[in-house]
């Protein structure tokens, strides 16, 4: 790759050329879902223990509140990617050969996703039911 | 995400891993936070499980609160709730390391001790709470 000598800073020639070709967004994006997850997990323990006994009609019900809804599937999305990017290092810690390696990646990602779009979908439903 | 290619010469040594070292608490804990974090991967189908049943109809959703209601059901939860609490107060400890604290001895194995009590001790508030509140 040819680079342009004269017109570039030193940082603009570097970016996005580390190992992982994304530099520290993987850490950042790690860390602030951990923040989010501490307040947006307690409200989720707290909500699903409150309704552990609970009747469809009790749970429809807490759901109507938009807060409510829009608290978990908050919660969801932050806790979801959070948990993505975690098995992400698990596999390339101990997945090596390139096959296996970026099968689990992907499937990592799709399982992930796949949480977050089930779960909030029946949150949403729920919230708008009548 | 560089590939490992086989070395090419296998009498190479390796960098020494986990069987090599005493068993640490330190270390033990730092094994737990991925364990939780991994064991807390497979758990969080559970809790889609629970919110597209509600999401289903009366009957469905009522099979599964009676496996949660259960003891079995209630020991998995019981679990799942710790390990929960357990990784996020790993996580915190990660966060006072990230800020440049807490590297002295006796700080980590003041917060792995806190870690591994306060898990233990919370979760079993927690649902202390929930039983005196709703039996």
């Amino acid at each position: 790759m040819i680079i342009d000598p004269g017109m570039k800073t030193p940082l603009k020639k570097v970016k996005g050329f580390g190992s992982a070709k994304s530099g520290t967004d993987h850490f950042w994006q790690q860390r602030a879902t951990a923040v989010a997850n501490l307040p947006l997990m307690a409200f989720m323990v707290g909500f699903v223990i409150w309704h552990l006994g609970a009747t469809r009609a009790e749970v429809i019900a807490s759901l109507h509140h938009p807060v409510v809804a829009l608290l978990l599937i908050m919660g969801l999305a932050s806790a979801f990617w959070h948990m993505r990017l975690g098995l992400q290092v698990v596999i390339e810690d101990y997945l090596h050969s390139h096959l296996t390696k970026f099968s689990a990646l992907a499937l990592n990602i799709a399982v992930a996703t796949s949480f977050f779009a089930v779960s909030a979908y029946s949150i949403l439903k729920m919230s708008f039911a009548p | 995400m560089a590939e490992i290619k086989p070395a090419a010469n296998p009498q190479r040594p390796l960098s020494p891993h986990l069987q090599i070292y005493r068993p640490m608490l330190s270390m033990t804990m730092s094994i737990a936070h991925r364990a939780t974090g991994i064991a807390l991967y497979g758990g969080s189908i559970l809790l889609v499980w629970w919110f597209a049943a509600a999401a289903q109809s009366d009957s469905y959703f009522d099979l599964v609160q009676a496996f949660f209601n259960h003891w079995f059901g209630r020991i998995v939860l019981f679990g799942f709730n710790w390990a929960l609490i357990h990784h996020a107060l790993g996580g915190i400890r990660h966060f006072i390391w990230d800020m440049g604290q807490g590297f002295k001895l006796s700080t980590v194995e003041w917060m792995v001790r806190a870690n591994l009590i306060g898990s233990i001790v919370l979760t079993i508030l927690l649902w202390a709470v929930a039983y005196g509140v709703k039996p």
